[in-house]
């Protein structure tokens, strides 16, 4: 891509660059500026923060006494430990139901795959929250609420999964799909072992996509998760900065850090797969 | 929708004719014992409780009340009458209407200004989607102190320099800029990398006839070419940018809980959660989910004809 290089020669294509980077820089500071905000409170005393002027650093710096105390007096470690349970959770039922139910719409004809793939489509676009009132009636009805079970249920079946695996393995070839096939090996087989290993970019980009809007969720489990033992992330966090820490914004802050980081650290190590898997939503 | 799951063919019989493909032969039993699953799940999750919200929504059904009993269009008639409810959505809407046009401009000049760059698109493209992936619930409590009237940074900064401060989220005429601000600013690189996306599927080709043709300055080359071929994709992004902005819950629920002063803040998600799960008026609660799930149809309707007449993804 060199569209800037056409434009013109020497001077101006500098200058061009140059006055890019100089707005790109500036916009990019305020972007990052939250998360600096998010760092420095949590490194710095209380009192600074009562200060009339903003301090770019902090004037005592705390070291690691708010992640100590973020750490040891809140259940922060349970938040994150019910969001790894409850996401991977969910996400291991998405692929157990989705990926077979795609590749029967990608290469089968059956009496009513119309129909089916129809309703796929239509569930696409039907938020979570649509579904949340009788889902919760449901819950209770069953005395499941507040359970780890209620904080996946909903999310046993993900539609875009299907959707989305159904276009990857359609591309797979038919012939050596019918040549595992004349080998005698079954359908079941051929999926897992054959299929399914040609599809593995989609999956991760899925993957990723499905972790990060459960383990983000706020909506759902503040619906049906009640107890401090099953909180996600999300939840936890909005409660305890509701609760006694509301002023103190060093612990809350620290939290915060601690309860973004395992996302934005997966994300600077695998940017490509978390910028296709998130941006897929908007892509199908 | 009753209609639909009854019309649904379960397994079809094993007698039923077999379907070739290939040469072989694929009874029907198998696809469905494939697709199964997911069949019951989506009757169970999906068809039955949409099937469920729009039944209650024509009762009176209370949260632990022991009888229910139609009462036809009442919960709709009651909604058309309250202001609670017109003003969660006359909120929702102004607060679309403030993230969208600057989500997607600021997503479509960062993909321009990046993609036009010779050395540091990824890293630009890296801080920018930073936001996309950071837990919203996280930075909401960050942006909540962030704003903050007295103590926070922004009106620190806003002091040194001599400004007077700005209260968003005690301001009831601020409080939805505020919300609106934490949006754009989580949106903006989610429309960037679409529009990445289609600025690179625009032929390089079309740059040089638009050289020939003398039009040189980059501007002149923005307009006639660039911006024309990322329509569709301008649409999309609008369309998307749309659906999110008007889903809008966390902010709300974590940093202004629908205040200050009565409703300010209140949206549509925010109020029909109250409704429902607060003051659990189940019956009231459905036809609020009707609306918003009608209104969440119109935007999906239009994605699927914009998408229809795209070909570049």
């Amino acid at each position: 891509m060199s569209k800037t290089r056409q434009a013109g020669a020497g001077m101006r294509y500098t200058l061009g660059q140059f006055a890019s980077h100089a707005f790109l820089l500036a916009l990019a500071f305020i972007f990052m500026f939250p998360f600096y905000v998010m760092l420095v409170t949590s490194f710095r005393a209380p009192q600074e923060l009562f200060t009339p002027e903003f301090n770019w650093l902090p004037q005592t710096f705390t070291g690691a006494h708010y992640y100590i105390e973020s750490l040891t007096a809140t259940p922060v470690l349970t938040f994150m430990k019910n969001g790894v349970v409850i996401s991977l959770g969910i996400l291991l039922v998405q692929l157990l139901t989705a990926i077979p139910c795609a590749y029967a719409l990608a290469k089968f004809e059956f009496r009513g795959r119309e129909l089916l793939f129809a309703i796929v489509i239509f569930a696409l676009t039907v938020p979570i929250q649509v579904p949340a009132l009788p889902l919760f009636l449901g819950l209770n009805a069953i005395g499941a609420l507040d359970t780890y079970f209620a904080a996946m249920m909903p999310f046993f079946l993900s539609v875009f999964a299907i959707f989305l695996f159904r276009q990857s393995f359609k591309s797979y070839p038919d012939e050596i799909i019918h040549a595992a096939r004349l080998d005698g090996m079954s359908e079941w087989a051929i999926l897992w072992t054959i299929v399914v290993p040609g599809s593995v970019p989609a999956i991760a980009a899925f993957s990723v996509f499905s972790l990060t809007s459960h383990w983000n969720d706020l909506y759902w489990p503040m619906i049906v998760i009640r107890s401090n033992e099953l909180m996600t992330p999300p939840l936890g966090l909005a409660y305890f900065a509701d609760s006694e820490s509301g002023e103190n914004y060093g612990a809350l802050m620290a939290t915060a850090t601690i309860l973004t980081a395992p996302l934005m650290l997966a994300f600077l190590f695998a940017q490509r797969q978390f910028i296709r898997g998130i941006t897929m939503t908007g892509v199908k | 929708m009753p209609a639909d799951i009854a019309a649904f063919p379960g397994p079809a019989p094993v007698a039923a004719s077999p379907r070739r493909r290939h040469g072989a032969q694929i009874p029907g039993w198998v696809s469905w014992s494939l697709a199964g699953p997911s069949v019951v799940l989506l009757v169970l999750l999906m068809l039955l409780p949409i099937a469920a919200i729009i039944l209650l929504s024509f009762t009176d059904y209370r949260f632990g009340a022991l009888e229910v009993s139609f009462v036809g269009f009442d919960n709709y008639a009651d909604l058309n009458t309250d202001r609670a409810f017109w003003r969660a959505l006359g909120n929702t809407f102004t607060y679309v209407a403030m993230v969208v046009p600057a989500s997607v401009f600021l997503g479509l000049l960062l993909a321009v200004l990046i993609n036009g760059l010779t050395r540091g698109r990824k890293i630009y493209q890296l801080i920018f989607f930073l936001p996309v992936t950071a837990t919203l619930v996280a930075m909401a409590t960050v942006w909540k102190y962030l704003l903050h009237g007295t103590i926070g940074p922004f009106n620190l900064l806003l002091k040194s320099w001599g400004l007077p401060a700005i209260d968003f989220f005690s301001d009831p005429d601020l409080v939805l800029g505020g919300l609106a601000l934490i949006n754009i600013w989580s949106l903006a690189g989610f429309n960037m990398v679409l529009f990445i996306a289609g600025l690179t599927a625009i032929p390089e080709e079309l740059y040089d006839a638009a050289s020939v043709d003398g039009m040189e300055s980059p501007l002149d080359r923005f307009f006639s070419v660039t911006l024309p071929l990322l329509g569709p994709t301008t649409m999309f992004v609008i369309i998307t940018s749309t659906i999110t902005a008007f889903k809008v819950f966390d902010t709300v629920a974590v940093i202004t809980r629908g205040g200050p002063r009565r409703g300010a803040s209140d949206v549509l998600l925010y109020t029909t959660y109250l409704e429902g799960f607060t003051y659990f008026r189940m019956g009231s609660a459905a036809a609020m989910t009707v609306v918003f799930l009608a209104i969440i149809m119109i935007f999906a309707f239009l994605q699927a004809r914009v998408l229809d007449r795209k070909v570049h993804y």
